[in-house]
């Protein structure tokens, strides 16, 4: 029987549509279309997020157990919105002051979108990893959108090499599995290692495959070695996108793997998740202390926090993952704020993003150097900042479980991280007046760190709604059990 | 209805004055002198809450008073649970008092970034009200630790020479003791299924896990108080600090650790407490004895009295740890008559500093003969500090004394020897700075202290000499809670005593 229910892919189906319309406009008006085709894609994801509110959040399966549709996803993919949308709207400015306003921009980043959307409601394997390539391969674009440019170029090769290896390896992982199990469909998948006595030795090492692959893809130590590369060559709002959503795409994708088909084999993959977050958060934390370059820095922090996320999907409880969920959640605004700033680190008409260039910011730029400083306390995991929230739900999953070493090793490379958050705001502080950034932020830019310091700031009044609704998302996973 | 939200009023109250100070613009002038204004009244409004609170407070109850309680992460249980008893009320007291005395403290040696600067003493004041009135552990971790933030940037942005390096230390050595006290707070949420301080107080856990417990606790608050040998921020902090910095951080922040043994070591890991007691007893005779000979030989006035501070907080740690109640009393009675008498001190050292902008012993000397009515105000410091009897000083070490010669005469009679230790240093430095040859032509060319100088330090001198003469005023609010808590600690240490090591168990069942 041929099952034809299109309704939950709606929203993809949509965004498909209107990149194909875009990449149509943007052929027969040139180059200048790029800012309409851009705030047309801003609209497109937001008239996107609303037909994804107007849905029936009920668990569906459609297009032969391809693809699942749940309120997991459906937060996941309400997430990868918000931060197409952030992404999109920080875009604009930056590439006309680059000079390399194209409007396949606005194209490759909806494309990107629709791969992490496939990828967090894929319900097989195959599935899954056309939606990762969909979106592996925009990024790969993206991140040597600045041709001119050495470094991006470099970039973008190299992001792409190295995806592409990591890709092989969860393919051939896949290969495994299905070798092993006889089927790429997540519930087959787990129904026949839920009954199996012993897991085959292929099955396993399959998973270890798929898990590298994966681990590619949330930079998670040691797996992690292209990311400051490609954060510091790519084009600083591409960088700002692979920040925002790559991440909680992959990690949606991880734990949707994790905990559904290979639920009953948690022993197996347990240790290397604990293995991988460990390694993150310590690596994250003391490589961090030595960058001088704002991108890569970052994108050290994105790899602690990647660890930490990580200890939730060890603990493997309920718990566990509504507080990766939140700590997701929170990271993303967080991180929009902090490249809105680093976006805007501008001087007459170049960019600036060495550390000390922030020098002095405080009485230069006293808004945007406050904002920064409410960030950095955030990300250093300071109450009464959302960030701090984050983390101890996180480390509140961890202690239920007795996973007390992940934790302790979780929480002392934290405050290892908080020195080099702090000295950002020493340089911005502490430290003379340097010369004044240009001031005058576009309007998009105010909207999104008022937006994203508002949330860290009055999280902690309120936190009741968000931290149900990624209960909700978690349960969906564990309803099955 | 007003009782009802008079602790969350008077936490919030200062972030109040903070969104006014926010919206103040125009000229730097301009802006400055409104914010400092601004401050002003906040704090001294919330000082009135403070005091109103004092009366209303019912000081035959043990138990916590002006309660507040409401959900707030609801699927966890952790609610935002306020309340005030013997113990906190004078913390709190202390914290709103100090307040207004530093924003007037830095009312003219604050010229850059007024704003900011007034905005951070609002926050900091938040934090530490809510610290004392937080009767849940992660609220309360959320106030203890928000204190960083506002004290980093008072220390790094408006401190002396090295204040990147002592703002950073004072960060990262209070961050790496509390995170281990997060980890704590949430084994205890994981085993008792709660994170209400009252319902942690009733259900102590297994002996082993107290153990652990209560050496993540240790590490957050013997950092903070701060014991020996992790008291090394607390000289560069003070060094550095700008005057009302010190002011607030020997006031008020210190006691947030001595607070914390008495919330919750004593309460909730009775049988641990017991257990290390002997070890608090040493380190807090270390401290006594070794940091009053390093304040011997200091030639920095802030450097001195930072390391008298430890010396004193060793009394408050060892007269805690008795568990006796003339102990735990003279405990907290320390805690308020250190919190008032060093940061007068401070304040004292903040203004010679003003006027030749050096700490350092040698510049001075001589000074009773320009100015006199320093010389009386600092005298009566300093003997407060001495512990002479008339002053609060006298009252906390002779408490905590007591207490301590009834668990264990050779610990007390060490400790006393820091009595004439501390004596010595204090007379020294006085001696120094006021008496002697006027070397210093710039020194004895200093005027007296102006009208707000000495206002604020009689203010001061009016409280220390009031406790030190009706010490009953405190003791007689402070000793229902003294009690209640040394009673349910006596009566968990037989239980436990009774049945062995087997209170472990169901406790967590029965809560949830």
């Amino acid at each position: 029987m041929i099952d034809f229910n299109l309704l939950p892919l709606l929203p993809e189906i949509f965004l498909s549509l209107t990149a194909m319309g875009f990449l149509i406009v943007g052929v027969c008006r040139g180059h200048e279309s790029m800012q309409v085709v851009s705030w047309a894609s801003v609209l497109s994801y937001a008239f996107c997020g609303i037909l994804l509110l107007s849905m029936s959040w009920d668990t569906e399966i459609v297009l032969n157990d391809m693809f699942k549709f749940d309120r997991f996803a459906g937060l996941m993919k309400l997430l990868i919105l918000l931060g197409l949308i952030i992404s999109v709207a920080l875009s604009v400015r930056y590439l006309k002051q680059e000079g390399i306003a194209r409007f396949e921009y606005p194209v490759l980043v909806t494309l990107a979108g629709i791969g992490m959307m496939l990828m967090v409601s894929s319900n097989n394997l195959l599935s899954l990893y056309m939606g990762l390539e969909l979106q592996s391969l925009s990024l790969y674009v993206l991140a040597s959108f600045n041709r001119n440019s050495l470094k991006s170029s470099e970039a973008g090769v190299k992001y792409f090499v190295l995806g592409s290896l990591s890709s092989g390896m969860l393919l051939f992982g896949i290969s495994l599995i299905y070798g092993f199990v006889g089927s790429v469909d997540f519930g087959a998948i787990g129904n026949t290692l839920a009954s199996l006595q012993n897991v085959p030795f292929g099955v396993t090492f399959g998973l270890v495959f798929i898990l590298a692959g994966l681990a590619f893809k949330i930079s998670a130590v040691p797996f992690h070695m292209w990311t400051p590369d490609v954060y510091q060559g790519a084009p600083t709002s591409v960088t700002a996108l692979f920040a925002i959503i790559p991440k909680i795409a992959a990690m949606g994708l991880l734990i949707r793997l994790l905990f559904e088909p290979f639920a009953s084999i948690a022993d197996q993959w347990g240790q290397i998740i604990y293995f991988l977050s460990l390694a993150s958060m310590i690596v994250g934390s003391f490589a961090a202390i030595m960058q001088e370059n704002i991108k890569r820095l970052m994108a050290y922090s994105s790899i602690g926090n990647m660890g930490y996320a990580l200890i939730g999907v060890v603990a493997g409880t309920q718990g566990g993952v509504a507080a990766v969920i939140l700590y997701l959640i929170i990271y993303l605004v967080m991180t929009s704020g902090v490249f809105t700033v680093i976006l805007s680190m501008r001087r007459d008409g170049s960019d600036y993003e060495k550390i000390s260039d922030l020098r002095g910011m405080s009485q230069s730029n006293p808004v945007m150097a406050y904002a920064m400083a409410i960030l950095m306390f955030s990300m250093s995991g300071i109450p009464p900042m959302a960030g701090f929230f984050g983390k101890l739900l996180i480390f509140e999953a961890a202690i239920a479980q007795e996973l007390y070493i992940l934790a302790v090793f979780g929480v002392l490379s934290s405050v290892v991280a908080a020195y080099y958050y702090l000295r950002i705001v020493k340089v911005m502080f502490f430290e003379e007046e340097g010369d004044a950034f240009d001031g005058d932020l576009p309007f998009a830019r105010r909207i999104v760190l008022f937006v994203s310091v508002m949330f860290v700031l009055a999280f902690a009044i309120k936190p009741g709604l968000i931290v149900a609704s990624t209960q909700g998302a978690a349960s969906v996973l564990f309803a099955g059990l | 209805m007003f009782e009802f939200s008079l602790l969350s009023a008077m936490t919030f109250l200062p972030l109040a004055g903070v969104v006014i100070i926010l919206f103040i613009r125009g000229e730097q002038e301009y802006v400055a002198r409104n914010s400092r204004y601004v401050a002003l009244f906040t704090s001294v409004f919330t000082f009135a809450f403070g005091l109103f609170m004092f009366l209303q407070f019912d000081s035959a109850s043990a138990e916590f008073q002006f309660v507040e309680k409401s959900n707030w992460f609801k699927p966890f249980g952790i609610s935002y649970h306020m309340g005030v008893d013997g113990i906190s009320l004078f913390f709190i007291l202390l914290s709103v008092f100090l307040t207004p005395i530093c924003i007037l403290a830095s009312w003219e040696s604050i010229k850059v970034r007024v704003k900011e600067y007034m905005i951070a003493f609002l926050v900091l004041e938040t934090f530490m009200i809510g610290t004392f009135c937080a009767l849940d552990t992660v609220l309360f971790y959320t106030f203890f630790e928000g204190v960083l933030i506002p004290m980093f940037l008072i220390i790094g942005i408006w401190g002396g020479q090295r204040r990147v390096y002592a703002s950073y230390k004072f960060f990262l050595y209070t961050l790496l003791g509390s995170v281990l006290m997060l980890l704590a707070l949430l084994t205890l949420y994981a085993q008792v299924g709660s994170t209400d301080i009252i319902v942690l107080m009733d259900n102590p856990v297994a002996r082993d896990l107290q153990m652990w417990l209560w050496l993540a606790f240790f590490a957050s608050f013997a950092v903070k108080m701060p014991m020996w040998p992790v008291h090394t921020w607390l000289p560069d902090a003070h060094v550095e600090a700008p005057t009302a910095g010190s002011v607030i951080l020997a006031g008020v922040l210190l006691k947030m650790g001595g607070y914390g043994f008495l919330r919750f070591s004593l309460p909730m890991f009775p049988e641990a407490s017991l257990f290390f007691a002997p070890m608090v007893y040493w380190l807090s005779i270390i401290a006594i004895i070794y940091t009053s000979l390093i304040a011997l030989v200091q030639e920095d006035m802030k450097k001195l009295i930072a390391y008298s501070s430890v010396a004193h907080m060793g009394f408050v740690t060892l007269g805690i740890f008795t568990a006796t109640t003339q102990g735990v009393e003279g405990g907290i009675f320390q805690m308020l008559s250190h919190g008032l008498i060093s940061a007068a001190l401070f304040l004292c050292v903040g203004v010679l500093y003003d006027r030749l902008h050096t700490r350092e012993i040698l510049r001075y000397g001589g000074l009773v003969k320009n100015m006199p009515k320093y010389a009386t105000v600092f005298m009566i410091f300093v003997l407060g500090s001495v512990g002479l009897p008339g002053t609060s000083g006298f009252i906390g070490e002779f408490l905590s004394l007591l207490g301590a010669f009834q668990v264990d005469m050779l610990i007390a009679a060490l400790a006393s020897i820091g009595v004439v230790l501390g004596a010595a240093y204090m007379l020294i430095l006085y001696r120094r700075v006021i008496f002697g040859v006027q070397v210093n032509k710039d020194a004895a060319g200093m005027p007296d202290l102006n009208n707000r100088e000495y206002g604020i330090l009689l203010s001061i001198i009016v409280l220390v000499l009031w406790l030190g003469l009706f010490p009953n005023v405190v003791l007689d609010r402070v000793s229902p809670s003294v009690d209640k808590l040394l009673t349910e600690y006596h009566s968990k240490l037989e239980v436990a005593a009774g049945f062995g090591n087997v209170i472990v168990g169901v406790e967590g069942e029965q809560v949830k």
